[in-house]
């Protein structure tokens, strides 16, 4: 892969940009390349900038491309993408990344927006015996809540870092791991997001008895 | 007050052309910064009294002392630098027979989350500028003996690839530090658009976090394979041309039964085909409550020997500073981080 100026790359309209919470957007372009469920692109809004990653949220079917993004304040990327209008021109590379090989029965661990390849993973319906662990600072922050009740019920389990005590788990996805009564250390567990929530999750995964073999991240460098 | 050092030639001409002075100002300040070692712009004496006035109000020179240091039995010291924002990165000062290592950090900490490093578990603090990277260098009491610099210390390299572009600039250049290139090498886990640029740019040695040729295995102790899986990053580094000025070579940490077997050997031969490369075996250093453990030091023989037996020059690394937190993979200062 040569640098950001050399590589193909497509310039696609921008059909929506959605704010759907403080902050969070989905943003929405035609695909023009097959991708596998949990793969990433690359995205740009001009040669100045290096691009960023992005992972797919939509289904490998559907015509569009969902991208879930948060816009940093301090971010050179997110601050501009978020401003993207309906018809704007978008960079964008071939998917790339082998986040893929999702084993039956899987525990998906995600802190904010790394739960896209998860819903990529869901809606291509690529993954059967889920449990998903979202975490999230505020109850609007938990993207798709409405479709993953509905597909995984109980299995769908919601970590509310500033949520006042209620249906929700209060609290962050490690707090969670840590305490977690089903927790069966022969499942997969694939885990997205930070690297702080990465390290911290795998390393309390790892205490708790899970093998090393068993655990998959991505993390959101 | 902006710091100087670190400041590439053309960064210091656009310093001088906005204070109003003579464009030849820009290489005076070069040669007090990197050739006469100055620590202070009243040094400077061959510019003018105004021009030092000038700068002296805004700029600095911007040096800054290691605030620890931690010696090993084995007389590897790791000194304990302050950077921005209360931060702080390590450096591994290593002499040996006839040759001094300096092991530098690039960032403050690092987002790559490799399972086996001390360095990942502190999460992300922030990047080093080109000045904070070679004050390692310039502020460690040994500075006149060391003959090799390996960015090999705290965070990836080429997530921060353009201060660490500038500080090989600065190290490399006439008009900087005047090193060779062949005594600096730069530590990657294969970030490959960054890695191609710093190969165009570059001509110091690079080395590859490499640790087991196979996906499965590299997934699980590094996630950064699922998104440049190791076979795209040696497909890249066969398009170079790689020979004893511009060398590329694997780093790779021997974890008992993990990663030692024939099959590996078998595989990495496969992998490297073609590469004109070396392969460092390192020993793994525990950090705690870690799965891992090292190999043997008998099966770590075996293993250099058959890959040397397949026409693969290896080499096994001698542990260092190791009773410091000093050997490779335990660099970190979350404690201090979480102290400040
Ligand atoms: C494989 C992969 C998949 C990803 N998928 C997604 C996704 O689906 N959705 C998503 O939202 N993001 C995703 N990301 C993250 C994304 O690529 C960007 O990093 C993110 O959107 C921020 O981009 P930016 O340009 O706005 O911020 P940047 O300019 O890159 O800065 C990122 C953040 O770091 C901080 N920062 C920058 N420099 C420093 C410094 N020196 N010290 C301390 N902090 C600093 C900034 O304040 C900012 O908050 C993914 C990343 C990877 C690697
Ligand atoms: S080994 Fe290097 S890249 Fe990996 S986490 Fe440690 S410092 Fe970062």
């Amino acid at each position: 892969m040569k640098s950001w100026n050399e590589i193909p790359y497509d310039i696609q309209r921008v059909i929506s940009n959605t704010a759907v919470a403080p902050g969070a957007y989905i943003l929405k372009f035609k695909k023009n390349n097959p991708f596998i469920a949990g793969q990433v692109l690359a995205l740009g809004v001009s040669k100045e900038i290096e691009p960023r990653y992005y992972s797919i949220a939509s289904a490998e079917n559907d015509e569009l491309i969902s991208i879930l993004y948060t816009e940093r304040v301090e971010g050179k990327l997110t601050p501009m993408l978020s401003l993207l209008n309906l018809g704007e021109n978008i960079m964008v590379s071939k998917p790339f990344g082998t986040f893929t090989h999702i084993k039956p029965s899987p525990v998906f661990i995600a802190a904010g927006t790394g739960i896209a390849p998860f819903m990529s993973m869901l809606l291509t319906g690529k993954a059967s015996g889920v449990t998903l662990i979202h975490g999230a600072p505020y109850p609007e922050y938990f993207y798709y809540s409405d479709t993953l009740i509905g597909r995984l019920g109980e299995n769908y389990i919601r970590c509310c870092s500033r949520c006042q005590p209620g249906c929700l788990f209060v609290g962050r996805v490690t707090d969670f791991v840590k305490q977690w009564n089903d927790l069966d250390v022969n499942r997969p567990y694939y885990l997205c997001g930070s690297a702080e929530m990465v390290v911290e999750t795998r390393d309390i995964l790892i205490s708790r008895g899970v093998p090393v073999s068993n655990i998959n991240s991505e993390i959101y460098f | 007050m902006v710091p100087l050092y670190g400041k590439t030639l053309d960064e210091l001409k656009s310093i001088v052309t906005a204070e109003g002075l003579p464009s030849f100002t820009a290489s005076q300040i070069a040669d007090w910064l990197y050739h006469h070692h100055a620590e202070s712009i009243d040094e400077m004496t061959n510019l003018s009294k105004k021009a030092r006035e000038m700068l002296s109000a805004k700029y600095t020179v911007g040096l800054s002392k290691p605030e620890r240091v931690s010696e090993s039995a084995d007389g590897t010291k790791k000194y304990l630098f302050p950077v921005a924002n209360n931060r702080f990165v390590e450096a591994a000062y290593i002499p040996d027979d006839d040759r001094a290592t300096l092991c530098v950090s690039s960032q403050s900490g690092c987002k790559m989350g490799c399972l086996f490093c001390m360095t990942a578990k502190q999460g992300f603090q922030g990047n080093l500028s080109a000045g904070e990277i070679l004050n390692q260098l310039r502020s460690v009491p040994e500075f006149k003996n060391v003959t090799n610099i390996v960015y090999m210390g705290m965070g990836e390299p080429f997530d921060n690839l353009e201060n660490v572009l500038k500080s090989l600039e600065i190290l490399t250049s006439k008009w900087g530090m005047g090193w060779s290139t062949k005594r600096i090498t730069v530590s990657t886990i294969g970030l490959i658009p960054a890695m191609n640029q710093f190969l165009e740019k570059s001509n110091c040695h690079l080395a590859i976090s490499l640790h087991t040729p196979f996906d499965d295995e590299r997934r699980m102790l590094m996630p950064i394979q699922n998104v440049y899986p190791i076979a795209d990053v040696v497909d890249e580094l066969k398009k170079y041309r790689f020979s004893d000025h511009h060398r590329v070579s694997f780093e790779y940490i021997m974890f008992d039964g993990l990663n030692d077997t024939p099959r590996h050997v078998k595989e990495l031969v496969k992998l490297l085909n073609g590469i004109n490369c070396r392969i460092n075996l390192i020993r793994f250093h525990p950090i705690p409550d870690s799965p891992l453990r090292t190999s043997p030091d008998e099966r770590i023989i075996q293993f250099r020997d058959s890959l040397t037996a397949k026409g693969i020059f290896t080499t096994i690394r001698a542990s260092r500073g190791q009773d410091i937190q000093a050997a490779c993979g335990l660099l970190s200062t979350k404690a201090l981080q979480e102290k400040r």
